[in-house]
């Protein structure tokens, strides 16, 4: 087990610096001149190729690249060009909080829901309940995320008006507070994964229920409780979190459109924001992370994973 | 096998109600929304303490059954019809609590295949100790529980195995485990369904053995059902032969077997190469026809498509349960017709193998490498076939057979130094090397046909196409040859343009065997070409493999884990062990004569359908690693004829003890054993080949009988 963390961590370091390069690469050969979007069209070209100087725009490419992988080692991408004076990393953090609240809140909702249907719709192959929860998953699944956020705005935020329609709480509100301005956009979320792995599950835990081992179960007199929570879960789950490790990345990055629907301040909206702006340590910062997130999540995915099979432990340790 | 004697007599003085009893079952799986009838009227009854055996054809209802005796149906399967009472409770009727605790406590299963029925995620002690807490006990007494089942069922280090995985333990390991499982409850009934099918036949011996023990220990009620009918005959008391989901005969185990009085049983048990029957003695009878679908209307008697007794009277009237016997009956109108089944005539084969050899093998080995490591799998092989012979190949599981076939015809290239001679010409050692005509030569028979049949093709055209390859023949002479064959392997035209999977598997080994003789094969190796068949589809087979052989003088390398079709077909054995030939000799003398000690373990693991008892010599432990075998002599660390300071310094040759009969060896001829046999039951009526084995039971007086048992001292060697 020890060896097979060791080598995946060996894996991800690379794969980081893989991604450190791409990410440099793609931000630098952006066409227009940063310095010039600074400092706005009616400034003179000595000052604008002073800040370039200053910014560090002119330096050879690869020296830019080091600065950058320095800045991925130590935490620290320089600071910001769009908002002069302030770190990257103190305007990442908090939009990364936000993002991380809507995503938790997100799959608290999601992961039990999904689970425990797509399990019982295994239990129950091809009833009414099997069937509907099928049906139903794939048409959730198949509104993109902010469609269903603005359906869920207008009709409960505004007509109905039991929750705030937007998310950007006001100052103050303590963290208890401001899950009220999230569930909206979370309902979203739920609404765009309950299907996905609901079958995903279904999938896995259907080839549970059939197998022999669960019937060795079932033929000791365990209860139908039992057996799923020792047998069918532990087997039937590996996919799930496989697909739950690999769209960690997009929920935290990728929810641009949702964001600014509910006008929440997350890493999404951030990112996009940053790239408009010409902001290119803020790009770079804010890519950067959700890249590390995402290789955590898929990280953990995998222990969690070998964890359950200890067959496949076996096979990647010899 | 018979329980023990206060079990006996209470079971006579009828005093306690029946473990299982089954009154007229009927059941029905529903398939595309229709119910199609698999069981139609099952009736029997198991006493406390007694075995039981369901025997009959693959699909025949036998799990069905079992499952339904602890209810455990499939979600399309429902009870129609019928009762199911264990302990005087009606089973059909628990409340799913009542359920769980009847079979948490009262009854339990094993399984056919040990390694699925095993959660591959959770440690053996994980899943031992749920049977425990089941029936109430705590963590830390479940614990202990668990320790003591394994050493219960023989396990020899239960730490170690408490925690592995299932997949890091073997089959026959896996067994014990689930059958400790089974034990927890101390069950009053335990339904085994196939439990010892796909393990080795010496681990078979020794799980079968077990169980015995283990009944004799707790007294449970055994349903059994195996479909190696040595197995039933060596563990049950009763046997109930069920035919398209009806028990069809019923009787004492013994008295069934050796004197059945069904049409159906005597085809059944004629189809087994049985009591030392030899090709030269006589064919094998095949019954005609398939088992009909489930779901089939069959109003009178279900055998009626296949009998060859059947009248009008079978047409009209359902046949009556006729009592042949004490316990012994029978649904048959023509009972007393039944003997003409019994003698039928059937020709005979004859030894058609020559003195040249056909192939040659000197000095053939096979190392493979894995991680940096040389694994000898092919050690030194010297190994003639003769033109029309069949020389069978034995040995466990991991003993190198496979690789030597897959040698022979060049997926794996042998070893520089060896020597491959066809026909008087070298080989390649590589297929890829191989001239058409030297492929087209040596051909192969798989286990499972669907492995070398394309299954998208017709029939017409897998043979056309291998025709053409290994003859070069022309589209039109393929296509009239591709019908020669085909009805030389007794299919039918219209098979010619079906595709495998609308094909049985007998006729889809069939095909693959035609396949195989495409090109006028001098050699074809069969690699357990009938072990995944039921006996009456294998008789086809190997009567078809006969034949062939009678007329066009093709040799077989036969591989086979069944002593009794190696008996039957071979000319001669090889038994093989580590890669290396133990025992090579003539099937007369594998049988009669003296014995390498492997052989006589392996021989001695058989269960016979006879009623033959013989001293078993244990296998101790698995089959060691090719990777290091043991010094010496490599069967020495599990040889119950080992002899220190000699055996585990030096190889012994490979040495002729009779004409044609070699072992490697080093104990003197006199200081090994004859396979020990003691026929339990003389006299018995049924069949030729009883004849045959009088003769070769007679040939032993008592006194070498009593000589050659094994020493229990013997047996302790390392
Ligand atoms: N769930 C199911 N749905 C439909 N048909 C089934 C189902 N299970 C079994 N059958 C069919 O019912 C018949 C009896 O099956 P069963 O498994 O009881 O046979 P068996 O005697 O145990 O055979 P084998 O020797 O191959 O184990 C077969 O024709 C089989 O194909
Ligand atoms: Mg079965």
């Amino acid at each position: 087990m020890l060896r097979f963390i060791i080598r995946r961590l060996a894996l991800s370091i690379i794969t980081l610096f893989l991604l450190v390069i791409i990410v440099f690469l793609l931000t630098s050969v952006f066409p227009n001149d940063p310095a010039r979007q600074l400092l706005g069209p009616f400034q003179s070209q000595e000052a604008v190729d002073q800040l370039a100087e200053e910014l560090g725009l002119n330096d050879p490419k690869t020296e830019q690249l080091g600065r950058l992988v320095k800045g991925v080692a130590t935490g620290d991408f320089g600071e910001s060009y769009s908002r002069p004076g302030e770190r990257v990393m103190d305007l990442i953090l908090p939009a990364l909080g936000n993002s991380a609240k809507l995503v938790v809140l997100g799959l608290l909702i999601t992961l039990p829901l999904s689970i425990l249907s797509g399990v019982l719709a295994a239990y129950r192959k091809d009833s009414l309940f099997d069937r509907s929860v099928v049906t139903l998953g794939l048409a959730t699944s198949a509104i993109p995320d902010f469609v269903s956020g603005i359906l869920l705005q207008y009709v409960i935020g505004v007509r109905l008006g039991w929750l705030p329609a937007t998310s950007n709480a006001p100052r103050g509100t303590g963290f208890i507070g401001s899950l009220e301005f999230i569930i909206l956009p979370a309902l979203a979320i739920v609404l765009v994964y309950f299907g996905y792995i609901a079958r995903v599950t279904r999938a896995g835990a259907v080839q549970a229920f059939e197998s022999d081992y669960v019937r060795t179960a079932f033929m000791k007199g365990m209860p139908l409780r039992r057996v799923i929570n020792r047998h069918v879960l532990r087997n039937s789950l590996q996919p799930t979190v496989a697909v739950i490790g690999t769209q960690i990345g997009f929920l935290f990055g990728g929810l641009i459109a949702l964001e600014l629907v509910f006008n929440y301040p997350g890493l999404g909206s951030m990112i996009i924001n940053a790239a408009q702006d010409q902001d290119l340590p803020l790009l770079q910062g804010g890519v950067i992370i959700v890249a590390v997130l995402y290789m955590i999540a898929t990280l953990l995915a995998d222990l969690l994973i070998s964890w359950m099979n200890p067959r496949a432990r076996s096979v990647t340790a010899s | 096998m018979s329980a023990p004697a206060s079990l006996t007599d209470r079971i006579t003085s009828g005093a306690m109600a029946p473990a299982l009893e089954v009154v007229d079952l009927h059941m029905s799986y529903i398939v595309r929304g229709v119910p199609r009838e698999v069981l139609r009227g099952v009736n029997f009854h198991i006493q406390p303490g007694e075995a039981y055996g369901l025997v009959g054809e693959s699909g025949c209802g036998k799990s069905t059954t079992a499952y339904a005796a602890l209810r455990y149906l499939p979600g399309n399967g429902r009870i129609t019809q019928g009762e199911i009472r264990s302990g005087g409770r009606d089973i059909t009727s628990m409340s799913s609590k009542e359920l769980q605790a009847f079979r948490s406590s009262q009854a339990s299963m094993v399984y056919q295949d040990p390694v699925a029925a095993m959660n591959p995620s959770l440690k053996i002690g994980r899943q031992v100790e749920e049977s425990f807490k089941l029936i109430g006990q705590s963590a830390s007494d479940a614990k202990a529980s668990a320790y003591a089942a394994l050493e219960q069922v023989r396990i020899a280090d239960p730490t170690s195995v408490l925690d592995r995985y299932p997949h890091q333990l073997s089959g026959g390991m896996l067994q014990r485990v689930v059958i400790a499982m089974a034990l927890a409850s101390k069950p009053e009934l335990l339904v085994l369904d196939e439990p010892t099918t796909g393990l080795d036949a010496t681990v078979e011996a020794e799980v079968l053995d077990l169980i015995r023990a283990l009944r004799s220990e707790t007294g449970a009620a055994v349903l059994l059902i195996a479909h190696n009918l040595g197995v039933i005959r060596t563990m049950c008391d009763r046997v109930g032969v069920m035919y398209a989901g009806k028990v069809i005969e019923e009787g004492p185990a013994q008295e069934v077997f050796d004197s059945p009085e069904h049409p159906y049983t005597v085809g059944l048990l004629n189809a087994i190469p049985r009591a030392g029957l030899r090709k030269t003695d006589r064919a094998l009878y095949s019954i005609p026809g398939e088992l009909p679908s489930i779901g089939t209307d069959l109003p009178t008697c279900v055998y009626i498509d296949r009998c060859a007794l059947a009248d009008e009277k079978c047409k009209s009237t359902p046949p009556p349960a006729t009592s042949v016997g004490e316990g012994h009956q029978t649904f048959c109108h023509h009972v007393d017709r039944v003997g003409e089944l019994r003698d039928a005539e059937v020709g005979a084969f004859s030894n058609v193998s020559s003195d040249d050899n056909v192939l040659q093998l000197t000095g053939v080995a096979k190392t493979f490498r894995q991680a940096g490591q040389d694994i000898p799998a092919l050690v030194s092989v010297d190994l003639g076939i003769a033109e029309g012979e069949t020389l069978g190949l034995v040995g466990e599981s991991g003993s190198g057979k496979s690789t030597m076939a897959k040698t022979m015809l060049g997926v794996h290239s042998y070893d520089p130094g060896g020597d491959i001679v066809l026909d008087g010409v070298s080989v390649p050692a590589a297929a890829t090397n191989r001239t058409p005509a030297n492929s087209a030569a040596m051909q192969m028979v798989f286990q499972n046909p669907d492995s070398a049949l394309n299954r998208v093709w017709t029939v017409r055209r897998i043979l056309e196409r291998s025709i053409i390859k290994l003859t070069g023949a022309s589209k039109d002479d393929a296509r009239a040859r591709a019908e020669d064959i085909a009805s030389a392997m007794r299919l039918s035209p219209r098979h010619l343009d079906m595709r495998p999977r609308q094909l049985s598997g007998g006729l889809k080994q069939r095909v693959a065997i035609a396949r195989a003789f495409a090109g006028d094969p001098k050699l074809v190796v069969c690699d357990e070409p009938t072990s995944a068949l039921d006996v009456s589809v294998q008789s086809a087979i190997l009567n078809l493999l006969a034949n062939i052989q009678n007329d066009q003088r093709t040799s077989y390398l036969f591989i086979t884990h069944d002593i009794g079709v190696v008996r039957y077909l071979a000319d001669r054995i090889a038994v093989m062990y580590l890669g290396r030939i133990m025992e090579l000799g003539p099937t007369d003398a594998m049988f009669q004569g003296v014995n390498h000690p492997y052989t006589e373990a392996l021989l001695s693991a058989v269960p016979s359908v006879d009623g033959e008892t013989r001293e078993r010599i244990p296998l101790d432990g698995e089959i060691p690693s090719p990777k290091n075998p043991p010094s010496g002599c490599v069967f020495h660390t599990r040889c119950h004829r080992f002899v220190e300071g000699l055996c585990d310094t030096k190889e012994p040759e490979l040495r002729e003890i009779a004409p044609g009969h070699m072992i490697k060896c080093h104990l003197d001829v006199a200081d090994l054993g004859v396979v020990p046999v003691q026929v339990q039951r003389k006299g018995s009526t049924f069949g030729e080949a009883d004849g045959a084995e009088l003769q070769s039971s007679d040939s032993f007086d008592d006194t070498v009988v009593e000589g050659e048992q094994v020493d229990p001292e013997d047996t302790v060697n390392d």
